[in-house]
């Protein structure tokens, strides 16, 4: 079973997934850093593969994508990277980028190389959804992927039924109309349409990001939704001085209050 | 040949809208209403209007005599230096300002930047009394200093981006994180015929109204509709294909497009893109980029920083693609000899980007019968300093 089914099988809530960018803030700091967060509590990891023009990203992971570019971060670098990574770790790993580093790649070796690193599941923001179906589908199903597709505030609720039929890891539920980064709490308007989704009982899980930085957001949303993911305020707490491993347990404790 | 977009907005295999889902709202709100808007009789009527009354159309379509005897052919500038603003731009932005009061857009953002874009959007945002916000480089924000100043005193708010290389394309990228954030009373005015579908086939149409004047200008003139060349400049590409437009499917008349080759192609420093680039996503649309092997995108450079972008539309890539037009490159020395040029035999400053168009002029040898056609998309105010700089060293 895809380590992603068998996650959301076992947990049912307070999922916390974390969003780490390639090769920031070092160029060899991607694996420590996912071992370091498997060790320190997190179920799920998001592994972001440096753009140039990330358009969906805030100011704190276009910062980060710009320096793992700088620091010489590629995909091939990035493969070699993970390569024995699955030897220590057991938790659900997902790449995550904009298509046109992944085009140049090719889909096909892409999905190859990701199988080959022990990935589970593929976010591409800007890959539409009918390309998905009529193109990609039968590759992604072919090396055991699972695609995650995102849904917003905005999305109609024929187009969410559609997503959670075609879906089967689980739904990206984007907190706000928004780019990613950090914001204080959440808008009645932001609990209403968690309220709406979770009595949609959708088939799939859900996981709330966007705006989580800290243990009350995230509590917020696990009330709503099986776990939420956090990005910026992670990439915001490895900047600075200090033992990074020591960095990476205090902000997953800060999270979960253990 | 089918030169338009098909259902999903390509053009062949280029095209479509690759954009995050807190995007698609919007631009499948556009996608359902343009084309009905559009081709809907209050919105030709009040667009129409403006373009005469407000904008100066139709622009004279000029036979420049001394011009035409200097390249021993016969030349003619369609002056969409004379329209009001200074640049072709502004066809754009009336048409969509109409668009989005429709839509019951109350909010307008747009990237620049030379800050033509820019300045026609605020202009547009300053007639129709609706909030205007754009977003330029902070690089270019430095070198465009009176533009800057023109959108403030219309009202708008300009907002510098510090992202990336702080050029136009971070700047694209911001405005579209713009509208990310302001999903419902927000209508993005994209300047030229790139980004997700609509936008490509939206500009084109707005601006097809350059190729639908010289149609029945030069019949006037010459007793015939057909030229046998119309040469446009590049960067994503609006003033090209609006002069293209309706000329499309008639293959008699040659189609060149004549990109920034900045230092020269093999410099490295070029914004030329056909030669330089291939294939690739970016801004919501697949079209030739210019892009490294893994696939991240090449900050581009031109002297003229209206075509110093990294794309192209995709209906130009299109053109390339199936040999329909012929895309060509002028260096940063040969657009600045032939400013000049125009400037000494007919007394207009042209832009610094419609010079490009204006340098194929040395590049080629016309026949003394050809009737050519050059697109003056703008004029050189706003390229007064880089002209003053470059003075001494053009002795011709």
């Amino acid at each position: 079973m895809n380590r992603i089914n068998k996650l959301f099988q076992q947990k049912q809530g307070n999922i916390l997934s974390v969003y780490c960018t390639a090769g920031y803030p070092l160029l060899d700091s991607t694996a420590f850093i996912i071992k370091a967060l498997a060790k320190a509590g997190a179920d799920m990891i998001e592994i972001g593969i440096p753009f140039s023009d990330p358009m969906a990203d805030g100011p704190v992971i276009q910062k980060s994508s710009d320096r793992a570019l700088k620091n010489g971060m590629t995909l091939n670098l990035l493969f070699e990277q993970l390569i024995d990574l699955r030897k220590e770790v057991t938790i659900p790993l997902i790449m995550m980028g904009y298509l046109n580093p992944v085009m140049q790649f090719g889909m096909e070796n892409f999905c190859l190389r990701c199988s080959e690193a022990g990935i589970d599941g593929v976010i591409l923001p800007d890959l539409p959804l009918d390309l998905y179906l009529e193109e990609y589908k039968s590759v992604f199903a072919k090396y055991h992927l699972k695609f995650v597709f995102l849904i917003s505030p905005q999305t109609a609720e024929n187009r969410i039924r559609l997503i959670d039929k075609v879906s089967n890891g689980f739904i990206y539920m984007v907190s706000a109309s928004s780019t990613t980064g950090v914001r204080k709490g959440f808008s009645t308007a932001q609990i209403d349409y968690f309220e709406r989704i979770d009595n949609m009982k959708l088939r799939n899980p859900r996981l709330i990001g966007f705006g989580i930085s800290s243990h009350d957001t995230f509590s917020v949303a696990c009330r709503y939704a099986q776990g939420a993911i956090i990005g910026s305020a992670f990439v915001k707490a490895l900047h600075g001085v200090g033992d990074p491993e020591e960095k990476i347990r205090k902000f997953c404790h800060r999270i979960l209050k253990k | 040949m089918n030169y338009e977009v098909n259902k999903k907005g390509f053009y062949g295999e280029y095209g479509g809208a690759f954009i995050p889902e807190m995007l698609y709202p919007n631009v499948r709100e556009l996608q359902h209403h343009y084309l009905t808007i559009l081709k809907d009789n209050d919105f030709q009527q009040e667009f129409r209007k403006l373009l005469k009354d407000y904008v100066g159309r139709p622009t004279p379509l000029y036979y420049a005599k001394r011009l035409s005897d200097y390249y021993k052919t016969q030349v003619y500038l369609k002056r969409e230096d004379l329209t009001h603003t200074g640049a072709h731009k502004i066809n754009n932005t009336i048409g969509q300002i109409i668009i989005a009061r429709r839509l019951g857009k109350t909010r307008i953002i747009a990237e620049t930047g030379a800050g033509q874009h820019g300045v026609a959007t605020a202009t547009v945002c300053a007639l129709m009394g609706l909030k205007c916000v754009v977003y330029m480089g902070k690089l270019d924000v430095e070198r465009q200093a009176p533009n800057v100043l023109r959108m403030k005193m219309l009202g708008a708010e300009v907002v510098p981006v510090y992202s990336g290389n702080m050029t136009l394309k971070d700047a694209t990228n911001e405005a579209i994180r713009d509208w990310i954030n302001n999903p419902v009373d927000t209508h993005y005015i994209i300047g030229s015929v790139v980004g997700p579908h609509p936008y490509p086939d939206l500009v084109t149409r707005l601006q097809s109204i350059i190729s639908e004047e010289i149609r029945w200008q030069l019949k006037e003139q010459t007793g015939n509709e057909n030229p046998d060349y119309i040469i446009a400049c590049v960067g994503g590409g609006s003033n090209a294909a609006g002069a293209f437009y309706h000329y499309l499917d008639n293959e008699d008349v040659k189609l060149i497009a004549v990109e920034a080759g900045g230092k020269g192609i093999d410099s490295g420093e070029s914004a030329a893109t056909m030669v330089t680039g291939r294939p690739g996503i970016l801004h919501g649309c697949r079209s030739m980029l210019m892009q490294t092997d893994d696939g991240q995108i090449i900050e581009p450079y031109s002297l003229s920083a209206g075509l110093d972008y990294p794309g192209i539309g995709p209906i130009h890539s299109y053109l390339y693609k199936i040999g329909r037009a012929v895309f060509e490159n002028a260096t940063d020395e040969e657009a600045l000899t032939a400013a000049y040029r125009l400037t000494r035999l007919e007394g207009i400053i042209p832009a610094l980007e419609s010079a490009h168009a204006l340098a194929f002029l040395d590049k080629y040898t016309f026949k003394p019968e050809d009737v050519v056609i050059i697109n003056l998309s703008g004029r050189g105010d706003k390229d007064m300093a880089t002209y003053i700089k470059y003075m001494e060293e053009i002795k011709d």
